[in-house]
């Protein structure tokens, strides 16, 4: 349907897109008509189109563009909007019949969620009862023990492993498939018996708060705060994801309008939120120890806000605006939930799986050259300097490879007694803020450049253990017993 | 329609018999007086012994002379900034043409004052109650809208073309009915069947009339 734009007779913008169009040679794969209309309301695409196929005309195009413009007070985007309004309304008012509705349930139930005061409890709930309980607890605990206790460690790596030694004779190949960090065991086992189960827990989560349509009264509730550190409520979506796999949490900055907001969230994704595998074993750490936990939790919080303000202070560019549609709260249908967290997982998969069969290949060329050992050395002053013992460095190198592997080689020390609460803490906050996993650091600088992907990795890198040795100091000076 | 002089006669009335409380007033001086007299024919006074009554006509049109003066007054001295001894004689003659409509128009502007630059009160007028049951401002930005009260977007401002797109988007466009739900941590509106949340930056930029 085409509307008759008005405006001041002689120059009405009819009028210009008419002359555009007489001025336009080139074919599109749009109308003539839509092409002017849309260099009138200076889209970029457009001109760069424009630019690119018309030659001398558009010297022409633009004086039109020009004087058209000169006409009216407002943007022509504005002006036609406007004229695009009264058209739609003339419709509907022929057409539509609204009832008058009091407010219901739903609206009342949408109301309290978008209420700080009835907000933020409800926040908490969902997150106890869905992260911790459901993806923490049941997920990461429970189905991922059955999985990889039993079906992998018992059956499946047994059954590869003497498969893989009968087929190559050399034990180096050996140790490449199925060696203490195969592959297969190692990676391949990660990837299927760990990430998998946490990962499609998670996502059923995600995909029932998405379909009720919480994630807008989230990202409202929470957009204030956000401001601060750069972002707008939208960016509430990867930060959510990031409690379940930073990694694929990058990759959902994505939907992050400029350059600076997914800079920023890649940063924080990479520093200060812990993924689904690492919370877990960094709960059985500090589980037992709820001031230490409440602590831990505390200067996360705090370099997650200081960090985000700070990289937002430096960053230059402009300030991230909010706009949101919030819809009415929706009772989710299963099938939907199914079929959604089916077609995440597997995209996840396939963009995830290479990556751990990467980070396995790496380690079993680090231990074959003694590269490792090389660069355990090396973390074993800062190591001391933050008060841990040096076996710790071990746990951070890995840690490098696998986030919650580095979190599990300190659970590790911590059953052999070697550390205490302070040192749980410190090397908690030290391994939460050190470099990201070696999938999330490929992911950084696939999604955002070598440049910005090595700066962030590099910055973490003496970050995490300044702030673990800030963190050792103080609580050591002060004497806190942990 | 009354001429100044009378006009004049029906305010001195106002503060004697009303402001004063006085039920009569004294007016040998002006016996034979022609105003007087077109008054009392146009019935808006009784005289009786020399004594002067206002009738219940008089008093209404007394107390919108009275208005019309001290409105006049406040305009010269609140907006043009005329010093005192000019504000009486330039009032006199202005608060002539301040008539049905106008007075009001000018008692908008300045705000619907309560007294005059003297420190007497000033008459209420049709807008002053109305005013006391809406809201001073009739024009405001989104942000300042009072919670669940109907209004309606007149115009948006912003010089920044990617917000306007954003609102445009949104579809909060002028003489659209609007409705402010929440306004603390983020606003949010209804338009329509739908619901938004926008932060104070937008909401600042979308002007509405209640």
């Amino acid at each position: 349907m085409a509307i008759d734009y008005k405006g001041p007779v002689e120059y009405s913008i009819e009028i210009a897109i008419e002359r555009i169009c007489a001025l336009l040679n080139a074919s599109y794969f749009i109308s003539k008509r839509s092409v002017a209309l849309l260099i009138l309301q200076d889209d970029k695409e457009t001109e760069e189109m424009v630019v690119a196929n018309e030659g001398e005309a558009v010297d022409k195009i633009r004086e039109v563009v020009k004087e058209t413009k000169s006409h009216f007070a407002n943007a022509i985007t504005y002006e036609l909007a406007l004229e695009r309004q009264a058209e739609v309304k003339s419709i509907v008012d022929k057409a539509v019949k609204i009832k008058k509705e009091s407010i219901g349930t739903r609206e009342r139930l949408s109301r309290l969620t978008m209420n700080p005061l009835t907000g933020i409890p409800i926040l908490l709930f969902v997150l106890y009862w869905g992260l911790y309980k459901f993806v923490g607890q049941f997920g990461a605990g429970t189905v991922v023990n059955f999985i990889e206790g039993t079906l992998f460690e018992k059956y499946f790596n047994p059954f590869i492993a003497n498969l893989i030694i009968k087929i190559v004779p050399w034990e180096v190949l050996q140790g490449l498939f199925v060696g203490e960090y195969g592959i297969i065991t190692l990676g391949l086992r990660y990837a299927v018996a760990l990430i998998l189960p946490i990962v499609t827990f998670f996502f059923i989560v995600f995909s029932v708060i998405e379909d009720t349509g919480y994630l807008p009264r989230l990202a409202m509730l929470i957009d204030r705060t956000f401001k601060k550190i750069g972002l707008s409520g939208r960016a509430v979506i990867p930060m959510v994801l990031g409690f379940g796999c930073a990694t694929m949490a990058t990759m959902v900055t994505r939907t992050l309008p400029t350059k600076r907001e997914r800079i920023i969230a890649t940063m924080l994704l990479s520093l200060a939120v812990p993924c689904s595998a690492q919370m877990g074993v960094i709960l059985a750490l500090l589980g037992g120890n709820p001031k230490a936990m409440l602590i831990w939790a505390g200067i996360v919080g705090l370099i997650f806000l200081f960090v985000g303000y700070l990289t937002s202070k430096i960053l230059p560019g402009e300030r991230p605006s909010f706009y949101m549609e919030v819809p009415p709260l929706r009772m989710p249908s299963v099938s939907n939930v199914i079929t959604k967290t089916f077609a995440r997982v597997k995209w996840y998969f396939i963009e995830i799986l290479p990556l751990f069969l990467l980070a396995s290949i790496f380690i079993w060329l680090g231990m074959l050259l003694h590269i490792f050992d090389f660069i355990v050395g090396l973390l074993k002053t800062p190591v001391e300097l933050i008060g841990l013992p040096p076996e710790a460095s071990t746990a951070f190198l890995f840690g490098f490879f696998r986030r919650d592997y580095g979190a599990a080689g300190l659970y590790d020390l911590n059953k052999h007694g070697l550390l205490n609460g302070t040192q749980l803490v410190v090397s908690c906050v030290a391994l939460t803020l050190f470099l990201p996993c070696i999938a999330q650091f490929l992911m950084n600088i696939k999604e955002r450049g070598w440049k910005t992907g090595l700066g962030i990795s590099v910055f973490i890198l003496f970050f995490s253990f300044t702030a673990a040795y800030i963190v050792n100091f103080i609580l050591t000076k002060f004497g806190v017993i942990l | 329609m009354l001429r100044d002089r009378e006009e004049e006669i029906l305010e001195a009335l106002w503060g004697e018999i009303v402001e004063k409380k006085n039920h009569m007033c004294d007016i040998s001086v002006l016996k034979d007086d022609e105003a007087i007299k077109q008054l009392t024919d146009l019935d808006y006074v009784e005289v009786k012994n020399n004594q002067v009554r206002l009738t219940n006509k008089g008093r209404e049109e007394a107390k919108n002379c009275v208005r019309r003066h001290r409105l006049a007054e406040r305009l010269f001295v609140d907006v043009l900034d005329i010093k005192d001894k000019l504000v009486h004689e330039a009032s006199c003659k202005f608060e002539h043409l301040l008539h049905k409509g106008l007075d009001e128009n000018v008692c908008i502007l300045l705000g619907h004052p309560k007294t005059c630059p003297h420190g007497r009160p000033i008459p209420e007028g049709e807008c002053c109650k109305d005013a006391k049951r809406i809201p001073k401002k009739l024009i405001m930005r989104l942000s300042e809208l009072e919670l669940d009260r109907k209004a309606t977007i007149s115009y948006l401002e912003t010089q920044d073309q990617s917000i306007l797109q954003k609102i445009i988007a949104i579809g909060a466009l002028p003489n659209t009915g609007i409705r402010l739900i929440q306004k603390f941590p983020s606003y949010v509106f209804q338009i329509g069947k739908s619901q938004f949340a926008i932060d104070k930056e937008l909401a600042s930029s979308i002007y509405v009339r209640v």
